[in-house]
């Protein structure tokens, strides 16, 4: 239980990976204009990354360990989230069309996302996941755990980025500041403020 | 003025990928910290760029339009396995300072939107100097960011200790956005201005001409 804890709080908050690993800022940043828009992209990272990483995990640990081509695994992975990526659509699409139509402009997106393929690449590290796991043995329930939270924690940062921006919008400011700029400074203030978790230890 | 100097001029200033286009924004935040990291990940984006360019542009007629994307990916994918390869055989501190940003170069909007936009449309060559012009633009971007954040963050430029203070803000990502969307700010201010100052200068001369011809074109620049 210690343990489980443990994943949620650093894949939400310590180890979020806008605030803290800067992985995913292309949506982050290009998306988050509206806060439907926000909602709707970060629950598609958040269904692809927990995808990938149930495929990706096993296929690395069982298969390519076997045969011993962990060098190609940058290869293998894009290939499977590419791949992914392009079956949940047509799944969606047949399944439920409403869901498709809510998603449908940003699951194509995803495939050049970094916060995808960082998590498929974070999982597979054991220097970095025994930090976060405190002892306990590395296995495929807690890599798809920390998958899900960690996209459940970039959903978080877009929706409340979504939030200010609709709100910055309402306001006057310099020509060279409007757009990117002033959406950076808000990110750099979120950031900031994410900064008090990295004092949680368990 | 000639092709091959304006996509030199396009991809260095006009369209700088870090700037102008906000592309590859990932890589950029993670790294700014160090100027010597930044100015490694700039380095080794310009030649997996320029390489993927030259194949894209040179495999452009044998690709389907379909299976365009996936076959992109591929060829940058394999590129970008070489380079970590190498890098950790001959540059291991350069491999730990980038770290998984690295592997993340495959999904770096800057190679697969060049090789869209531009590798897919123009000959060799042209695709070449493309590649080297726009790497440059991100790596010149990314090594500006990387002193300021280092100077300030560090009290060091390059790992060379300058000052004896240091704000711890700015080795962190809320520094890195900060000072990233500062100098957007600045590099649009500036563009905005020296285009308007040659706008001006520009609608002078015709107005000149114009007086002196009489046509009424220079009433209109008036």
């Amino acid at each position: 239980m210690g343990t489980f804890i443990g994943v949620v709080l650093a894949a939400v908050l310590t180890n979020n990976f806008i605030t803290n690993k800067t992985y995913g800022i292309c949506p982050f940043l290009g998306v988050s204009k509206k806060t439907s828009s926000a909602v709707g992209m970060g629950v598609a990272v958040t269904l692809v990354m927990a995808i990938a990483t149930l495929v990706t995990y096993p296929l690395y640990t069982i298969v390519m360990d076997y045969f011993d081509i962990q060098f190609l695994e940058i290869i293998f992975f894009i290939f499977i989230i590419a791949a992914l990526v392009q079956m949940i659509e047509k799944i969606l699409q047949k399944v439920s069309p409403p869901l498709y139509n809510a998603m449908g402009i940003y699951l194509p997106l995803i495939t050049t996302n970094c916060a995808v393929l960082g998590v498929c690449e974070m999982v597979i590290n054991d220097s970095t996941m025994s930090k976060i796991l405190n002892g306990a043995t590395m296995n495929i329930g807690w890599a798809v755990l920390y998958a899900v939270f960690a996209g459940l924690g970039f959903t978080l940062v877009m929706i409340i980025m979504s939030g200010l921006r609709e709100r910055i919008g309402c306001y006057k400011m310099p020509k060279a500041l409007t757009g990117f700029p002033i959406a950076m400074v808000t990110a750099s203030i979120i950031c900031m403020a994410f900064t008090v978790f990295s004092y949680i230890s368990i | 003025m000639n092709k091959y100097s304006k996509i030199t001029l396009d991809g260095l200033l006009y369209q700088n990928p870090t700037f102008m286009l906000v592309l590859g924004t990932c890589p950029t935040l993670g790294l700014i910290n160090t100027a010597s990291g930044a100015a490694g990940m700039g380095l080794t984006v310009v030649v997996i760029l320029t390489l993927s360019n030259i194949i894209i542009s040179a495999l452009r007629k044998v690709i389907p339009s379909q299976v365009r994307i996936p076959a992109y990916i591929v060829i940058i994918a394999t590129l970008v396995t070489l380079a970590r390869m190498i890098l950790e055989k001959l540059m291991p501190d350069l491999y730990d300072t980038l770290g998984s940003f690295l592997a993340l170069i495959v999904v770096n909007c800057i190679i697969l939107g060049r090789a869209e936009a531009f590798a897919s449309k123009h000959t060799v060559a042209e695709s070449a100097v493309d590649g080297i012009a726009t790497g440059l633009g991100f790596t010149a971007a990314l090594t500006i960011m990387g002193i300021i954040c280092e100077f300030f963050g560090k009290g060091s430029i390059f790992g060379l200790q300058i000052m004896s203070f240091s704000m711890g803000f700015f080795s962190k990502p809320a520094g890195a956005f900060l000072v990233y969307g500062l100098c957007i700010a600045i590099f649009v201010y500036i563009m905005d201005n020296v285009e308007r100052a040659k706008r001006i200068k520009k609608s002078k001369a015709l107005s000149h001409e114009a007086l002196v011809e009489g046509t009424p074109a220079g009433a209109e620049a008036m």
